[in-house]
């Protein structure tokens, strides 16, 4: 009996090995990302640029975990990476903390990490590079914008926030802080998180709109999720924004579907947050394959949008070229 | 005197004090304010639609208190939870999103099947699911908890599969409205009002309530006696998908989009505790409808309460902690008995007093 049991165990160890084999013979380079989850159209974006760029026809292998904004699930995802050997990691952190056990772990077993699109708190030494944008550059560009727009009028804000904790948040409040310390004509009424989701965006609207009606001129979403959320409370109690309304409506991320909205004088102006990062990691992949110097963070640069008929230095306004010239 | 003990030893008075209480916080920030005391309270139509605090409780709690309805006799019958409600919403998103706007779309502003078709197989998506735990839990007595885990995780991911994992707009009014309003009222309150009416009039007109409970304090005697446990077991797990299927519906139809990561996220805690707070235990056996419905309601309550009040996110999630903890330990044996030790020495007082 053991020793049926044993052939069986041998048995599938060889075909293991044959398999593993096999996938090692056509030399494909093996990529993990660990990816936030598929919570926006933003991510999804994102998600679809790596399928297509780390694709075999480009000489990779992907392993792509969807991590459904679990914390724990990202966390054991890389961990499988890690025993699968895979030579490059790369993750798009949805806590900035608590990464140091692993990346430890990742270092320990030789394989170079790189942080997409996030932050993350932990030493520089722990991960080999980062690539991504600059959450804090968003919300300085949309003060400036706002500064701008209004030349010195007052401005009674309403914001928005992301989920709590995730770096795209604490860098567009932060960002747009900033900027709004400058002005002391700007009040924040209230800021509260809608967790990046067009529900969330939609219930602390509807409740924004019951404490300061008829108050506030500006509302600020952190993604174009919430900004929708918003947009059908604002609709269901009769305010009307954008372009030809009575508040400004400014958002991030500038998806496919956000900028089409700045088009129809919906959005004001829409920040983007390039979700086209895939070729810049392939980049660093490529010199670390080839032992070459690489640069330890790469910043992507983010555009912005705004709606036809505002001019600004700050942003680009929107025509139906850029939105069919867009990749995504 | 005496009708106000009356009143205080109802089964529903502690649930309906709770809520009363929850929504009193709101009257005092409000004066504190130098508001009306009452703002929170007033209902005004506004751009033609019902507009107000009171209203967005009622339209933002329909999901829970629909979950209720199901959880409520899931509990009364097995003595354990269905986890799996939160991700069965899910599931009927993705699957009634991906038939009407075809499989592989991500934004239509047009059915690709009609909009019945992809509600009734969400419907009935919901239904499988609850067929399947109800099965488990009934026939091959696996503990619910247990048994609904399985759904639990797997639900979401069917959904994303069946979405190819894109968050899928369906941009048609008559699916929008589902979420939106018919005449002056939110639908979602409708849907509420419509589901909590069959289920009590079914309660009150048939004996499926007794059933539950008998088979919920003892099933094996309830067997004998000549009921078909397992089958009683089985069709509240069913009724439990239906209610998960049309909370989905609801919640779907409100952002018009299958967004599988989000709808119906750790609904079921709301769904178990709404049934908690209603003073119902969770070791099955006798239940009341009335108080898990109440129990939902007040769930909202507090989120609605805490965003007027302007608790910053970070920290809602402690003071609505604190709040719950309240409620259950007011409701709570121990604190019941004190209450009403403290009732008798007043009475005792009284008397001698008056000797």
């Amino acid at each position: 009996m053991n020793k049926k049991v044993l052939s069986v165990l041998s048995c599938t160890a060889i075909a293991a090995s044959m398999v593993a084999g096999v996938s090692a013979e056509g030399d494909l380079i093996t990529v993990g990302y660990a990816q936030v989850g598929h919570e926006s159209d933003w991510r999804t974006a994102n998600t679809q640029n790596y399928e297509n760029v780390f694709s075999e026809e480009n000489g990779y292998e992907l392993s792509l975990i969807d991590c459904d904004n679990d914390n724990a699930k990202q966390l054991e995802a890389v961990r499988n990476f890690i025993t699968q050997e895979l030579d490059y990691i790369v993750i798009a952190p949805i806590q900035s903390a608590g990464w140091d056990t692993v990346l430890q772990e990742a270092q320990d077993a030789g394989i170079p990490v790189i942080i997409a699109d996030r932050e993350i708190e932990a030493d520089a030494s722990m991960y080999d590079a980062w690539v991504g944008t600059a959450p804090y550059d968003e919300g300085v560009t949309a003060g400036n914008w706002l500064a701008e727009q209004l030349n010195g009028a007052e401005a009674k804000i309403l914001q928005i926030e992301g989920s709590v904790g995730a770096s795209a948040a604490i860098g567009r409040t932060d960002g747009f802080a900033e900027v709004m310390a400058e002005h002391p004509e700007w009040e924040m009424l209230d800021s509260q998180s809608g967790d990046f989701t067009q529900d969330g965006g939609q219930a602390v609207m509807e409740s924004f709109i019951k404490s300061y009606e008829g108050q506030f001129n500006v509302v600020v979403c952190q993604n174009d999720n919430e900004a929708y959320g918003a947009m059908d409370a604002m609709d269901a109690a009769g305010i009307t924004y954008g372009v030809d309304g009575d508040v400004i409506l400014i958002s991030y991320d500038a998806t496919h579907d956000g900028l089409q909205y700045t088009l129809d004088g919906k959005f004001n102006l829409d920040v983007e947050c390039n979700p086209i990062q895939a070729e810049t990691v392939k980049g660093v992949i490529e010199k670390m394959e080839a032992g070459e110097e690489f640069e330890a963070t790469t910043l992507i640069t983010d555009e912005a949008f705004c709606a036809p008929g505002i001019e600004s230095e700050y942003a680009t306004t929107m025509t139906e070229e850029i939105l069919a010239g867009r990749a995504y | 005197m005496s009708s106000l003990k009356k009143i205080t030893q109802k089964r529903l008075f502690l649930p309906i004090f709770s809520m009363i209480l929850v929504m009193l916080i709101n009257v005092i920030y409000d004066m504190a304010c130098g508001n009306a005391p009452l703002t929170f309270f007033t209902v005004t139509i506004k751009n033609g639609v019902l507009y107000g605090r009171l209203i967005d409780i009622f339209n933002r709690g329909t999901e829970a208190a629909i979950l209720a309805i199901g959880m409520t006799l899931v509990v009364s019958s097995s003595a354990g939870t269905d986890i799996s409600v939160g991700s069965v919403m899910s599931l009927y998103g993705g699957m009634c999103c991906m038939l009407l706007a075809g499989y592989g779309n991500t934004n239509v502003s047009n059915y690709a099947v009609p909009l019945i078709i992809g509600i009734g197989a969400g419907l009935l998506t919901a239904c499988v699911c609850g067929l399947f735990n109800g099965f488990l839990v009934a026939y091959m007595n696996i503990q619910p908890m247990v048994a609904t885990l399985i759904l639990w995780s797997a639900g979401r991911a069917i959904g994303l599969l069946l979405c190819n994992s894109q968050i899928v707009y369906v941009r048609v009014p008559s699916f929008q409205k589902i979420g939106g309003y018919v005449g002056f009222i939110p639908t979602p309150i409708l849907i509420a009002a419509a589901c909590i009416l069959v289920a009590s009039l079914v309660l009150k007109f048939t004996a499926l309530g007794t059933y539950i409970q008998s088979v919920g304090i003892n099933k094996k005697a309830s067997r004998i006696a000549g009921f078909n446990s397992a089958k009683i077991i089985l069709l509240c797990y069913v009724i439990c998908g239906l209610c998960a299927g049309l909370a989905g519906m609801v919640a779907t139809s409100r952002i018009y989009s299958a967004d599988t990561n989000n709808i119906g996220l750790n609904m079921e805690l709301d769904a178990i505790l709404a049934v908690a707070l209603g003073g119902n235990s969770l070791g099955g056996g006798k239940f009341n409808l009335a108080g898990s419905l109440i129990g939902a309601y007040t769930i909202q309550a507090i989120d609605t309460t805490l965003l007027a009040l302007g608790v910053s996110t970070a920290q809602s999630p402690v003071f609505k902690a604190i709040v719950v903890i309240l409620i259950v330990v007011i409701q709570s044996e121990p604190a019941k008995d004190f209450f009403k030790k403290l009732g008798k020495k007043k009475e005792m007082a009284k008397g001698a007093a008056q000797a």
